[in-house]
């Protein structure tokens, strides 16, 4: 628990990061705005746009956090702490989510002010935004837990973390689809969408647990 | 993995695919549907999945790394993977061909497996700088089997998540191996699918070999400097055989 | 929906399979390649290490 506090300290250090990545999100919202020549969006368009602009502001943001963290000698400290792996693992992870879940909180009513005509989507939206949280924190998690000590990381997070989020971006952008239709949420497949979310996110939370002892062994 | 067995095993490759490919141009009869194109699927089918098990297969080799510690599942990770990577690149080739053929572009995004396939073999193209970008031998072997594992379990979430995003209203054209196909095509198929399974055990293999000679070839130069100072002959992102 | 002729259908297979033997040949060039770059290190290993006798003999 002093982890997770301690973590979340550093997240509020770095949420000198969050203005700026909701600048980022505007700003990309504009760029669509005009990209698309559209006012509106509904349907799939509408999903793809959010969530390409909360992808990348992620991305953004999952640099800053870690990249910051090693700056501040933060992972040699843990390591000699006598602390359970797992428990650096959930921290870490619950940390992350904590820091998109704020940023989606400011993002998302920006993106519905400028895009959506009817707000009814939005409240099954946040099952979706809660899965993709997930399932990008522990993803986030372990890729820049292996980066860190490379070269490059900067490159190397987003290289190796976007193909691996496609699954999971599939499913979000098909979910948020259906939510976003011009006549009202559209619920066909919802559930199953939300189901491969799930698995996705089980799958890797797995994988996580297992593996990240040995991240951190040296 | 050594050497042994590697003259048998190439052999067999030959054979299975001389036969194999005999079968598909001499003897298996024309797909009603597509006509002659259809036997491209012969080949590029049998080299996909032989790619994909590959993928899973320096997955388990990289738990086992991770289990052991012995360097052996890393070098064999690192082999599976490259191999199948390489095997990745005709796929799409194959792949891009057929979808020219069928319906004149050289990329569809429409057909599900091909675009699952382009992701996964991003995912592990990103394996190399990886690896490169760590210089501590120990931890980019360690890092590089974490890799294999979370790339490995991957795979299927990736195909299940791409076929499902396929909307109802477009028939799925590829012709797979279950479901209906006539004796004759499935046994040519067989006779490539090992034939291509068998390939990629010989590239393996020599591949390993070639590793060893060059971990042996470094070790006599280090014993003749008597120094530290001898270079390996492969590249430095490349895990190392022993030489004994 | 475009769908290649039957001469055309050939070409395409035929250049699908050839382009398979074209990677396992460029492969095995490489192969060839590897080999004799190790042959030049052992040559002048052994060169090495005869040179080395003679000076002590």
């Amino acid at each position: 628990m002093a982890l997770l506090g301690k973590d979340l300290r550093t997240e509020f250090r770095t949420m000198r990061s969050l203005p700026a990545m909701v600048l980022f999100a505007v700003t990309t919202f504009i760029i669509f705005r005009y990209g698309l020549d559209r006012t509106t969006l509904s349907g799939s368009l509408a999903g793809g746009v959010l969530w390409t602009t909360l992808l990348f502001a992620a991305i953004l943001g999952i640099n800053r956090i870690f990249v910051s963290e090693l700056e501040e000698g933060g992972f040699d400290a843990i390591r000699l702490a006598p602390v359970d792996r797992t428990v650096l693992f959930t921290s870490k992870v619950a940390a992350l989510f904590i820091y998109l879940a704020v940023l989606q909180l400011i993002v998302v009513p920006v993106f519905a002010v400028f895009f959506l005509s009817d707000w009814s989507s939005l409240v099954p939206l946040v099952a979706v935004l809660v899965g993709a949280n997930l399932g990008f924190s522990v993803l986030g998690t372990l890729i820049s837990s292996m980066a860190v000590n490379s070269r490059a990381r900067d490159l190397l997070v987003p290289l190796l973390l976007l193909p691996l989020v496609v699954p999971l971006m599939i499913a979000t952008t098909a979910a948020s689809a259906g939510l976003f239709d011009a006549a009202g949420p559209d619920y066909e497949g919802f559930g199953t969408w939300l189901l491969v979310v799930g698995l996705y996110d089980g799958v890797f939370l797995l994988v996580g647990y297992a593996v990240f002892d040995f991240l951190l062994e040296d | 993995m050594t050497g042994r067995g590697l003259k048998t095993l190439s052999i067999a490759t030959v054979v299975f695919l001389m036969v194999g490919f005999a079968l598909v141009f001499l003897w298996v009869p024309m797909d009603a549907d597509q006509g002659f194109k259809q036997k491209i699927f012969y080949l590029h089918v049998p080299l996909a999945i032989v790619a994909l098990l590959g993928f899973v297969a320096g997955g388990i080799e990289g738990y086992r790394h991770l289990k052991s510690g012995d360097r052996r599942h890393d070098a064999n990770s690192y082999v599976f993977i490259h191999i199948s990577v390489t095997f990745g690149v005709a796929v799409l080739i194959t792949g891009a061909i057929w979808a020219k053929a069928s319906w004149g572009y050289w990329w569809v995004w429409d057909e599900p497996t091909l675009v699952s396939f382009l992701i996964v073999f991003l995912l592990y193209c990103t394996y190399y700088p990886f690896r490169y970008a760590i210089e501590d031998r120990d931890r980019q072997a360690r890092y590089a089997s974490v890799f294999a594992i979370t790339a490995g379990a991957f795979v299927p979430l990736n195909f299940m998540a791409v076929r499902m995003s396929e909307s109802v209203i477009h028939p799925r054209v590829f012709a797979t191996s279950e479901g209906g196909l006539p004796d004759s095509m499935l046994f040519t198929f067989l006779v490539c699918f090992i034939g291509i399974g068998l390939l990629w055990l010989t590239l393996v293999k020599t591949e390993m070999v070639g590793k060893k000679v060059s971990g042996q070839v470094s070790y006599l130069r280090r014993k003749l400097h008597d120094d530290g100072a001898g270079g390996s002959v492969g590249g430095r992102i490349a895990p190392s055989v022993e030489a004994k | 929906m475009f769908d290649a002729t039957p001469s055309d259908a050939v070409g395409y297979v035929f250049s699908a399979y050839l382009f398979f033997l074209l990677m396992v040949l460029v492969y095995i060039a490489i192969l060839g390649a590897k080999f004799q770059r190790i042959n030049r290190e052992l040559s002048e290993l052994i060169d090495e290490l005869d040179a080395r006798e003679e000076s002590s003999v």
